[in-house]
């Protein structure tokens, strides 16, 4: 680790005033950031943490239905108090890696992030939710930009991030032995209009929609759905474990795991 | 009560106080005052040529004490090879030098460059970061075939190839293994790999050099098995240091796995440095760095031939292997494909012909060593993946198939040098049977399939020679060390007891299971008897711990070394009691005179020796203290049978362990609970090697694999609940506890059981599936049933 100054605002506009000057970066719950600053992969000369903003922590649901979630919420306080609003979610933030990784690891900190192995990034396609920013709000859709890309400005921050909540939904993650993020991870969310498939750790672009399968699965909710349907390796990520094909084939066992879950 | 505390006892481990409430002292516990910190600046490349290192501007960075490069160390000793291979022509294995810091080239990534030494390990890095080296890269040397051909990359410019050695076992038996494959009725072929393994102990390695100006002694804190070892071969082959300046102290050490038998750089570095600088250097190595500095296990490549008649009787074994090395010669490396590998491939079968061909090579990747099991599991693997291929070709049980082999009269002189003193492997069979339900197999198999899940049940033996060994029979095959070891009983005053063993405990358990022998043959409390181990000014000159030998050769020694304080007490007593000594009885902690109600008690006795005014001071000198060494006529010979079923997820290709069972006979056992949780670690390492763990470079010699992102460790969920039975007994002929060991017998028995159980799933679903290397991954395994 180099050495660096850190800041501790208790707002949102404190923070953002930090995090303007020269070579600052946020702090969340430094479950990425803090290896790579002690592998000396970054130098940032300022953290800005986060973690102690009133206003971006906590889970609760909106006039609309939607489920809004602190930007700076940990995993553990998702899997606790979001089981009763959307079970799937909850469920998908009770599995990323281990209590102490869930206990410090925020759900900003892994969208800024957009691992493409990560876990959220499934859920926030899936479900069409709205990363609300200090400066605007950024359509799911419009967000995830290529692995590690994202939408996000220099030095602007997740404060919320809102979820429609799905009539069924279910996140299915094949683990990567080693890391135990998802070597495959899809996640289905059935709305009145329509499912949405999301599917995270096979594309080498990151998250993905699979639209074969949402507009077979909005016809036919029933795993049997996804049968004619193939995935091309092409655009897979191929590492240490697993080929391209065995991603592709995954794609397809992992999201009719999560069709029968979610038709339960 | 005695008893209770007494040999056979399960007591609970005394050492886990500390080390659960982070009362441990471990080397990196250690802080001198004035101590400075070392970092090591390493080569990112696998192979390549140092023009020029420019340490100036990183010199004059704050808090630098010193920095040295390998110009430093010209002049001085090399890290030496404990053990030389004769090759099949008679020839001496190739043996490159191993600077402690590179000279002119570097092997590896993580070969050290430069050391620099600061008032802050910040500081120290910074530094680091600020030397400038002129480098040419090289090709790299990866993998071993391409690393054996014809105008090869050398690794090591002056030596004549790649080739460490080419060793042939037994080579007057190569003309009759081949004449007899040749003719055979049925000959199985198998080639396979032997993952390469990171040790990844808990506790990465440390070293604190410490030098007194005033007199001139050294002391070298680390994380080792063996204290004695490296004082020797640091004191003697590398810094020139003389023994009675010397002191090696390996505190708490927090797993070693093999990987902390040997001598490394590092050491002596500290050792150095500390005198060079004046000041006491520290270094601690991160996870990262452990990944690409501490030696990796196993790594063979293999073709194994099994040659049986009709009847399914095995008439010859021959292999060959390729064995990695990497860049240079760790410790132990060139034994543990030779001696613990060959003299291993007859296992627990009458096999009269065997050949076994090793071919070590030199790599840019990490040197390669022993690890947990050494030689033992690469023989068994092969061994018994062969055996159970061979069972399905010939349309045989596999069970069936190996009792039809097994050696069942002892003691039995295999073809391969080793002499089994004693065993029943019948015995260690049907109690696996028993306890794995075999019978219950098929029930199991059917509710799987109802799952729609494919299960399978593996099965196989294992034998493993343990305790190394005799001194004079390891020294001629090679060995540049003793392999006895050494204990000294010192009885306090008022009868409680210190023994220093050369035996080192880094997770054993020792220090509860070897005042339970003491206690024993004393009659008294284990409590008043403690073990003191790791600091070479304190202890005997033993050889350390490695090869499941503590118990066997350094339990033996201090056996040794009591039965020697007991008779002298006896003569004491004697004296006492006014009796004869050929009358004095010791029980339960009391003297008594046979056939009378005389008696005095273990601390009156003790108390005599210490304050010997009524005392035979014209016969026996005052005090109660023994040192014994113990060299051992054999090695001993444990073994068992070990079953494992699994489920594989036909979709995903995922292998689930659904139970694991496995019989053992380690001869006699002091405490069984240690024993089980020695087992239970073995068998979770090797569910770890069949299933998950693999070092990968890839062809510019990158280790791919270098942090838990990418080497999958075993976690609680990936291993079942075990159930383990040593109650098969057939103690060891020849050492006074009939003990044989049992540290690395699970991690040698349980790879081939993975692996014959996912074969054995895919097999009666249909696959045609005959093998698959380990790790067997889902992608692997997925892979293999949609190949
Ligand atoms: C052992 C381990 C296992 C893990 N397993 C999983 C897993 O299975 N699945 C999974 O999905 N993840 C996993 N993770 C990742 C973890 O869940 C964290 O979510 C992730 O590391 C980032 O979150 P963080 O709050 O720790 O962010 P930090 O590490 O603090 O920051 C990461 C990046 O995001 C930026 N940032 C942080 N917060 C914000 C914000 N509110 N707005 C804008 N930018 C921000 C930072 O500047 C930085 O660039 C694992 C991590 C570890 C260490």
């Amino acid at each position: 680790m180099y050495s660096f100054d850190i800041e501790r605002p208790t707002t949102i506009a404190d923070a953002v005033a930090a995090l303007g000057s020269d070579e600052a970066q946020a702090l969340g719950g430094g479950q990425t950031l803090i290896p790579t600053l002690k592998q000396r992969l970054a130098a940032p000369a300022k953290l800005v943490s986060l973690s102690g903003i009133a206003e971006m922590q906590g889970v609760c649901v909106a006039d609309d239905g939607a489920l809004c979630i602190g930007g700076a919420t940990p995993h553990a306080v998702v899997a606790r108090e979001a089981a009763a609003a959307y079970p799937a979610l909850a469920a998908l933030a009770g599995q990323i890696g281990d209590p102490a990784v869930r206990n410090r690891g925020t759900i900003g900190g892994s969208l800024a992030n957009n691992d493409p192995a990560a876990c959220y990034p499934a859920a926030v396609l899936a479900s069409g939710a709205t990363i609300v920013t200090n400066a605007r709000s950024i359509a799911a859709d419009d967000y995830f930009d290529g692995m590690f890309g994202t939408a996000l400005e220099e030095g602007e921050i997740i404060v919320e991030v809102r979820f429609p909540v799905p009539e069924a939904a279910s996140y299915q993650k094949f683990l990567q032995p080693a890391s135990r993020f998802a070597l495959t991870g899809a996640f289905v969310a059935k709305f009145a209009d329509g499912v949405r498939v999301a599917i995270t750790g096979a594309g080498e672009e990151g998250v993905f929609r699979w639209s074969e399968a949402e507009t077979a699965l909005s016809h036919e909710f029933r795993p049997d759905a996804l049968m004619d349907l193939s995935v091309s390796a092409d655009g897979m990520i191929e590492d240490l474990h697993g080929s391209k094909a065995y991603r592709a084939h995954l794609v397809k066992v992992m999201t009719a795991r999560a069709v029968a879950a979610a038709a339960g | 009560m005695p008893k209770d505390g007494g040999i056979g006892a399960s007591t609970k481990r005394r050492e886990d106080v500390r080390f659960l409430t982070g009362q441990g002292n471990y080397t990196d516990d250690i802080n001198i005052a004035g101590q400075a910190y070392v970092h090591f600046l390493r080569s990112d490349m696998a192979h390549g040529r140092i023009n020029a290192i420019d340490t100036a501007a990183a010199a004059a960075m704050p808090g630098v004490v010193r920095i040295f490069t390998g110009a430093d160390f010209e002049g001085i000793g090399g890290l030496p090879c404990g053990w030389q291979v004769t090759d099949r022509f008679g020839e001496p294995m190739q043996e490159p030098a191993h600077p402690v810091l590179a000279q002119g080239k570097v092997r590896h990534v993580g070969d050290p460059i430069a050391a620099v030494v600061a008032e802050t390990p910040e500081q120290a890095r910074d530094a680091a970061e600020a030397i400038v080296v002129d480098i040419t890269e090289l090709p790299a040397v990866v993998d071993m075939r391409a690393a054996l051909a014809e105008g090869a990359t050398k690794v090591h410019d002056d030596l004549k190839s790649n080739l460490c050695y080419d060793w042939g076992f037994v080579e007057d038996n190569r003309e009759a293994v081949d004449a007899a494959i040749k003719g055979a009725h049925h000959v199985t072929t198998l080639e396979l790999v032997n993952n390469r393994l990171v040790a990844n102990p808990m506790e990465p390695r440390v070293a604190v050099g410490d030098y007194n100006r005033a007199t001139d002694e050294h002391t070298l804190y680390t994380t080792s098995q063996n204290p004695h070892v490296i004082r020797l071969l640091m004191g003697a082959f590398v810094l020139g240091i003389p023994e009675h300046k010397l002191r090696v102290v390996a505190p708490d050490v927090g797993g070693g796995f093999g990987s902390k038998i040997f001598h490394y750089a590092e050491e002596a570095f500290c050792t150095f440095a500390a005198k060079a600088c004046n000041r006491p250097v520290k270094w601690t190595a991160s996870r990262s760095e452990a990944f690409i500095t501490d030696a990796h296990g196993r790594d063979h490549v293999t073709k194994i031939e099994l040659a049986l008649d009709e009847e399914g009787n095995f008439l010859a074994l021959r292999t060959e292997t390729l064995a990695n090395m990497g860049a240079y010669l760790s410790t132990f490396a060139p034994s543990v494909p030779t001696w613990l590998h060959g003299t291993l491939m007859a296992g627990n079968y009458k096999t009269p012909l065997i050949y076994v061909n090793v071919k070590a090579v030199f790599t840019n990747t990490v040197p390669v060593d022993a690890y947990r099991g050494a030689g033992r599991p690469e023989a068994t693997y092969q061994l018994e993946r062969v055996i159970d291929k061979a069972a399905r070709e010939l349309g045989m049980d596999p069970i069936a198939l190996r009792r039809k082999n097994f050696v069942t009269e002892f003691p039995y002189a295999t073809p391969v040098a080793v002499e089994y003193d004693t065993g029943d492997y019948v015995a260690t069979m049907d109690k696996l049977e028993e306890i794995a339900d075999i019978a219950g197999f098929a029930d199991r198999w059917e509710k799987s399939q109802d799952d729609g899940k494919l299960r399978g049940l593996g099965v196989n033996c294992y034998i493993e020679a343990c305790g190394i060994a005799p001194s004079n029979l390891v020294g001629q095959l090679g060995a540049r060390a003793g392999l006895y070891d050494a204990a000294t009983v010192r009885v306090n005053a008022t009868g409680s007891i210190s023994v220093m063993v050369g035996a080192h405990s880094h997770g054993q358990g020792h220090e509860t299971s070897f005042p339970q022998v003491v206690a024993e043959m004393i009659g008294i409390d284990p409590s008043q008897v403690e073990i003191v181990h790791g600091d070479s000014s304190k202890i005997p000159f033993g050889m350390g711990t490695y090869g499941s030998r503590s118990i066997a050769v350094c339990g033996s020694a201090m056996v040794r070394a009591t039965e020697k304080i007991i008779n002298k007490a006896k003569k004491i007593a004697a004296h006492l009691m006014e009796a004869s000594e050929a009358d004095i009885e010791l029980k339960d902690g009391q003297f008594t005179v046979a056939g009378t109600d005389k008696s005095v008690a273990w601390g009156d006795v003790t108390l005599a020796a210490y304050v010997p005014h009524n005392y035979p001071l014209e016969e026996i000198e005052p005090g109660l203290e023994e040192t014994a060494f113990y060299d051992p006529a054999n090695f001993t010979y444990p073994a068992g049978a070990y079953a494992c079923e699994v489920e594989v997820d036909p979709e995903t290709g995922k292998v689930t362990i659904c139970s694991f069972a496995a019989a053992d006979d380690f001869g006699n056992i002091i405490n069984p609970m240690i024993v089980d949780g020695q087992v239970h670690g073995g068998i979770g390492q090797g569910i770890g090697q069949a299933l998950l763990e693999n070092a990968v470079y890839d062809e510019n010699g990158q280790l791919l694999s270098g942090s838990y992102m990418d080497y999958a460790m075993p976690r609680a969920d990936d291993v079942p609940f075990y159930v383990v039975d040593h109650s098969c007994q057939t103690p060891c002929t020849h050492n006074p506890l009939g003990v044989k060991g049992c540290g690395e017998a699970g991690a040698i028995g349980s790879p081939p059981a993975v692996v014959n159980a996912v074969i054995d799933a895919l097999q009666r679903a249909g696959k045609d599936v005959s093998h698959i290397d380990m790790p067997l991954t889902p992608a692997r395994v997925w892979a293999a049933m949609n190949g």
